[in-house]
């Protein structure tokens, strides 16, 4: 039954096979939309009528390839914008947050430890339209009230920013703080006892330590960002981010310059998760 | 000097204690209490015509809201319990079955697909199963279909679609438990003459049920509250409950409607993921790490 155990043939090429059709099932989507941005066709689809780079590099007139397409080629600044800016705000207030609940003691910590989890766990779409409703009343509230007009209470990138950091603040928090619970806080005792006040010791020791983690984090911030769906559906403005683009183009039946961008995103992804895997298991081995 | 010292810790409290609490203040209580006023709101004029249960009564006297709901609801949890049953003897095969160095390997197969956006793989899925799909195509080349037929937008596609997105959220968990079970239990009962399903029944699941019961409430979590998936791969004349909320905000801009719908599939979330800590008894902070 396990390795340690003596099998029959039967159950091992059973238990084998098994393993390959969950694989198989697992990368035909991907391997797919990948082989199919190679197909010198007009639409998504077989037969295969021989290899092109156009879809990346076509100028037109007849096809016009990703780098020379503006609406997918803005949607993916938008994007890359719009997830910097989340990166930044959630990995600050996740770092805030991990101080807050590893090192320090106060009233209703347990309550507000839930709360800083629940983020994470509300479904996107309810995050995204509690946001628009409450940027909405706000807003109408300042202007009827007091005559000014807030444009970051009106849907548009800014908004996104904050309905995204909502709950990717979160994740960037539990990171950093499972590394945090692993310091030996002995080593800030010793620099207070040595005359450094509360700042220089966060500065130059605990930042120092939590670095890996903190990397980590944004990267992590990062990716949740650039790829968020739900909660940006709710605040998008006129400026869609890339997977709001993509929706539409897709919802339509989709064209060879969605594999493309989709091949450049599942290579860019693939390269980006190695590496955080890597440092990640690096950090692990400090 | 005392004193200087404790107000001195005491800033340094407030220092991380006030991007913490802005945060979660402004961008998530707020909102939600927020958005339960407006479920509670007339859908008259903005804010005129006062408190009313009207919004949540809309929802019992509509068949078409309440049935998305109880649809939405059926199938997370058909769902759920698919990708159990996919999810437990992959678990099984990667801690116990292969070895050490195949396993690194297989950790990482099944992760890496995880990291690409929800949106591809259903694009692939349509590319695969549509009526110009691959499958069609390779059916009809092969002489077994005369014409092409849609495999897309039923409630087939619907299931794999959202069974292919999850699996990880199961996987994960499960590998955790799975690893710290003994093997020579599994041996002891083996060699004392348990049969496979046995074995299954009475050590293999019985340990693993924190890791189960923490996957299938991610899982479920994540199905009921899918927008991607059900929007593309499911049947053009049946909706998933976020896709109502989704037409009341957007489309027929009734918010007030639409944030009673909201409450309800926090609702259905909250209960279901409570029964089933009550049942395990566990904590949520527990399982959420």
């Amino acid at each position: 039954m396990i390795r340690t155990l003596p099998n029959t043939k039967a159950y091992t090429i059973g238990f084998s096979a098994f393993a390959v059709f969950y694989f198989i099932f697992l990368f035909a989507p991907l391997v797919i939309v990948c082989i199919l941005a190679f197909n010198d066709s007009m639409f998504p689809s077989l037969p295969w009528y021989g290899f092109t780079l156009d879809w990346f590099f076509s100028k037109g007139p007849k096809k016009v390839g990703v780098f020379h397409d503006p609406m997918n080629l803005k949607a993916i600044f938008t994007s890359i914008r719009v997830a910097l800016g989340v990166s930044l705000l959630s990995t600050v207030v996740g770092t805030c947050a991990a101080f807050l609940f590893d090192q320090e003691e106060f009233r209703f910590k347990k309550f507000f430890y839930l709360l800083m989890i629940a983020p994470m766990v509300v479904p996107g779409v309810i995050l995204g339209i509690s946001i628009l409703s409450f940027a909405n009343t706000l807003g109408m509230f300042l202007e009827h009230n007091i005559g000014i007009d807030l444009r970051i209470l009106s849907p548009g990138l800014l908004l996104v920013m904050f309905g995204q950091s909502t709950f990717i603040t979160t994740f960037v928090a539990l990171v950093v703080i499972a590394r945090l619970k692993k310091f030996d806080r002995s080593l800030e005792e010793a620099a207070y006892n040595l005359g450094a006040n509360r700042f220089q010791v966060i500065w130059f020791i605990t930042l120092r330590y939590l670095k890996p983690s903190i990397i980590g984090g944004a990267v992590v911030a990062f990716l949740l960002s650039f790829e968020n769906f739900n909660t940006t559906l709710f605040l998008i403005g006129s400026k869609p981010t890339l997977p709001i683009a993509l929706f539409a183009q897709i919802r339509d039946g989709g064209s060879p310059v969605v594999n493309a961008v989709s091949f450049l995103l599942i290579m860019g992804m693939s390269i980006f998760a190695l590496a955080n895997l890597y440092f990640s298991h690096k950090a692990e081995k400090q | 000097m005392m004193n200087s010292k404790i107000t001195k810790i005491r800033w340094g409290f407030f220092l991380f204690f006030m991007p913490v609490f802005l945060w979660l203040f402004l961008l998530f209580v707020l909102p939600h209490l927020e958005l339960l006023r407006l479920s509670f709101l007339g859908t008259g004029y903005y804010g005129k015509s006062g408190f009313t249960l009207g919004n949540y009564a809309a929802f019992f006297k509509e068949p078409a809201y309440w049935l998305t709901f109880v649809r939405t609801a059926g199938y997370s949890i058909i769902i759920t319990l698919i990708v159990l049953i996919i999810a437990l003897p992959m678990a099984f095969y990667i801690t116990k079955v292969v070895g050490f160095k195949a396993r690194g390997l297989l950790m990482l197969l099944v992760i890496v697909p995880f990291w690409v956006s929800v949106l591809i793989r259903v694009y692939g899925w349509m590319i695969i199963l549509r009526e110009s799909g691959i499958i069609n195509q390779i059916l009809v080349g092969m002489g077994l279909l005369k014409t092409p037929i849609e495999m897309l937008y039923n409630d087939v596609s619907l299931i794999i679609g959202l069974v292919h997105t999850n699996l990880l959220f199961m996987l994960v968990p499960i590998i955790g438990v799975m690893d710290s079970l003994d093997n020579s239990l599994i041996e002891a009962a083996s060699n004392l003459g348990a049969k496979k399903l046995a074995i299954w029944w009475k050590i293999i699941i019985p340990h693993c049920i924190t890791g189960i019961m923490s996957g299938s409430i991610i899982v479920f979590m994540l199905v009921t509250g899918s927008y991607i998936t059900p929007a593309l791969m499911g049947g053009k004349n049946s909706l998933w409950f976020t896709q109502q909320i989704y037409n009341q905000f957007i489309i027929a801009f009734n918010w007030n409607q639409g944030a009673a719908f909201g409450f309800l599939l926090l609702l259905i979330s909250s209960i279901i993921v409570g029964l089933s800590l009550k049942i395990t008894g566990q904590k949520l902070g527990e399982v959420v790490k």
